[in-house]
């Protein structure tokens, strides 16, 4: 797995310890809501909601969008997942052509080693 | 040559590491067990360079590769897969023998500042490859687009970017 997706699944795990969050994830499972809608369902202040929607945008499961004086949440959890699958395949195009690097590397490191002796005979 | 390989143990494979760093930006990185003048060499000449960007498990095959790496010089890839043609192109901005290269890639208006340092250490080459897109969209769409379609889209944007310089000559 590359260090990109881990760090990402360590956030989400954290994010997903605490029960208002996961609440809140269920709550944006079923429809997009605003922070204020949040909030009362949940019986918080503003200030409280707006911190577990922050921890939960932080790790990717949540996306907020502002539009005019309303912050409204959906559920990220989707585009988190295409995210890592693409940085993987990413990783795997790039390792495959880092493994063929190796072998012309190698194949230059025997050329200088060849071409040396020749020079010192 | 390949006598002489087959007889050499297989020099360890090194773990190569890819990071979203921020919005805009894609890292990746990874260890060569060679001199950075050898690894440089292999970046910025276009017989070895062929030899390695287009893996045989990509199913593609390269065309043509030309590359005046020289800060202003451009670099052109063609590339077939499954019957359709493709390019990549773009300017070198900056040509550090050994140490550094950076170029733009101008497929599109979305397309990345490439910047790749080579650090040498006891004889071993830290390659560290920074992309940096446009914009937080441009990198969402070339990762998202860029296993399946990167090349269709590519063959369709050379097709668009024709009839665009087209229709710029005649106005």
């Amino acid at each position: 797995m590359v260090q990109y997706s881990r760090a990402r699944f360590d956030a989400s795990f954290a994010a997903l310890s605490d029960a208002t969050r996961r609440g809140v994830l269920e709550r944006l499972g079923r429809a997009d809501a605003s922070i204020t809608d949040l909030a009362e369902k949940f019986h918080m202040t503003l200030t409280g909601m707006k911190k577990h929607v922050g921890v939960l945008e932080q790790a990717g499961l949540v996306t907020t969008e502002k539009v005019g004086r309303v912050r409204t949440c959906k559920l990220g959890l989707r585009r988190l997942e295409e995210e890592a699958a693409w940085i993987e395949r990413y990783h795997q195009l790039w390792d495959a052509r880092f493994d063929e690097l190796d072998k012309v590397v190698e194949e230059l490191k025997w050329k200088e080693k060849v071409d040396g002796r020749k020079k010192r005979k | 040559m390949d006598a002489r390989r087959e007889s050499e143990p297989t020099p360890m494979k090194n773990r190569t590491t890819v990071e979203r760093k921020s919005e805009r930006e894609l890292v990746t990185t990874r260890t060569f067990n060679g001199p950075a003048r050898i690894v440089f060499e292999a970046w910025t000449k276009p017989e070895l360079f062929k030899r390695w960007w287009v893996p045989k498990s990509m199913g593609m095959s390269l065309l043509s590769c030309e590359m005046d790496v020289r800060v202003g010089g451009r670099y052109r890839l063609e590339f077939s897969y499954e019957g359709s043609k493709s390019a990549f192109f773009g300017t070198y901005k900056e040509v550090t023998p050994h140490s550094r290269l950076v170029w733009t890639n101008e497929e599109s208006e979305d397309g990345a500042i490439t910047t790749v340092t080579f650090e040498e250490k006891d004889g071993k080459t830290l390659l560290v490859m920074h992309e940096l897109y446009p914009s937080k969209e441009a990198l969402d769409a070339a990762g998202t687009g860029a296993a399946d379609a990167m090349v269709e889209t590519f063959a369709q944007l050379d097709e668009l970017l024709v009839t665009l310089g087209a229709s710029v000559g005649r106005s």
